[in-house]
């Protein structure tokens, strides 16, 4: 059985289910819509949390968050259901499949057989949607890729399956209900105006001031932990930044296009201007890559050079801070 | 770097499975548009560098079997990227008690259905499980 589905890639999994959903259900949201609308944007870093042995930082909002906001925001119902037992995960996803009703799911990435063998890493928080079944395979749209592909049901139930932190223990999820019509304005407003709140928290560790909390930290680090860990602490940041899914910047070229839309939308130019700011913020973030990436690459590094990315960050902190400021104002 | 003709296009290893990523970029006008990646170095040279992490922390692990500092099960580990917490989950032991079956002395001890769970996780025979690769 195959369902009707069109695959359209995304840069980011989770806005690239949703917005493949809403189309095969008649409505048609961008992917950066879904990002902005959901609140999708954000700078956290989790203090004592290692993932990957280096500490944890994310430029996103927290798997599933994106598409319960959406969908809140925008007066769609979402059935989400999780199991116990492999066996019952798969007959639920059968049976949908067979009342023609393509499901997003939440997977671990590390089993993923169709990525590349260095980005299987055990990150739970991967999403794809499953469209159909023919004999023992399922039809897989992975919003990351650029074609659909197919997984046996025995490697569909390991990465369903996958453990550790944010395990997805089968997780399927899809929408139930809808408005008559995607009343949009109300939507994004409410959801540029959480991600203003987020990232002017008045919090060490979360939006512009846990950016600044890192530059500092990265200061330290060549003489707290050595060159070496210092280094792998700075790829992992530019991985969390640059990875699959981000679009680049750090998710904020995504969000420079949501804001060009919303303007369209909201008939508000001030948008515009921001969209524009918006994009050379993450320009800023990208020289930050590159900065970063000279470092361990020579693996000579001296203090100086670590104190330059830093100083770096500490910039993009308070552009970032003066930036949500105008934001907020805006609308 | 922004703009559509200069989305980068290094070589990475998405080729490894014929695809490329979205990114998003603008064009002429300066309206957003999304353009396919093929990969960006400095990414690139992040995430080689997490894999050599990964392959030393491997070929330290394996060293640490040799020398009867710890049992294959924390080579394993290490070989399949995992670490205390993730391993913890799989096996669905509490840490401590992955932690003691790293000790040598205790992994010989270890039941028939510690070690098929153990081989399991890993995919691979209880034989294997005892006895690491010679060299990698």
């Amino acid at each position: 059985m195959e369902i009707n589905f069109s695959h359209k890639q995304s840069a980011h999994c989770e806005n690239g289910v949703v917005s493949n959903l809403m189309r095969y259900n008649g409505f048609e949201v961008s992917e950066p819509m879904v990002f902005g609308i959901g609140s999708g944007l954000l700078f956290c870093y989790i203090p004592l949390l290692k993932v990957n042995h280096a500490p944890a930082i994310t430029y996103r909002a927290m798997p599933g968050y994106i598409f319960n906001r959406f969908a809140k925001r925008v007066g769609i119902k979402i059935k989400r259901e999780k199991f116990k037992n492999p066996k019952t995960a798969q007959a639920r996803l059968d049976e949908n499949l067979k009342n023609n009703n393509p499901v997003g799911l939440q997977v671990g990435v590390y089993n993923l057989v169709y990525f590349p063998d260095e980005y299987r890493f055990h990150f739970n928080a991967h999403n794809l949607v499953v469209y159909g079944k023919e004999g023992a395979n399922y039809l897989i749209s992975d919003p990351v890729m650029e074609e659909v592909t197919t997984l046996t049901e025995k490697q569909l139930e390991k990465v369903r399956f996958a453990k550790g932190a944010f395990a997805p223990k089968g997780h399927i999820y899809y929408p139930t209900a809808f408005p008559e019509t995607l009343e949009l304005k109300e939507a994004i407003k409410k959801g540029i105006r959480q991600t203003c709140r987020e990232m002017l928290a008045p919090v060490p560790v979360v939006g512009a001031k846990g950016i600044k909390t890192i530059s500092k930290l990265i200061r330290k680090w060549p003489k707290k932990v050595g060159v070496k860990k210092a280094n792998h602490y700075l790829g992992q940041i530019v991985r969390m930044q640059e990875e699959i899914g981000t679009g680049g910047g750090g998710f904020r070229y995504i969000y420079a296009a949501f804001l060009q839309e919303a303007s369209q939308v909201l008939e508000n130019e001030e948008l515009m201007e921001l969209s524009k700011e918006m994009t050379e913020i993450g320009d800023s973030w990208r020289d930050f890559a590159v900065e970063a990436s000279r470092i361990y690459r020579n693996r000579s590094a001296r203090t100086d050079a670590y104190n330059k990315v830093a100083d770096e960050l500490e910039d993009l902190s308070h552009r970032e801070a003066v930036f949500f400021k105008k934001l907020k104002k805006a609308i | 770097m922004v703009k559509k003709e200069e989305v980068p296009q290094d070589k990475s290893v998405l080729e490894s499975k014929k695809f490329r990523e979205l990114t998003y970029a603008v064009d002429k006008n300066g309206d957003y548009i999304t353009e396919l990646s093929s990969g960006w170095d400095p990414k690139t040279i992040a995430l080689d560098n997490a894999i050599r992490e990964i392959e030393e922390r491997v070929s330290k692990a394996r060293q640490r079997v040799m020398n009867e500092e710890t049992s294959p099960i924390e080579y394993y580990m290490e070989l399949h990227k995992m670490d205390l917490p993730i391993l913890a989950s799989y096996a669905g032991f509490w840490k401590w008690r992955v932690k003691r079956h790293f000790k040598p002395s205790v992994f010989k001890k270890l039941k028939h259905k510690t070690l098929q769970k153990y081989a399991d996780i890993f995919d691979i025979s209880i034989d294997e499980l005892k006895n690491i690769p010679e060299k990698p």
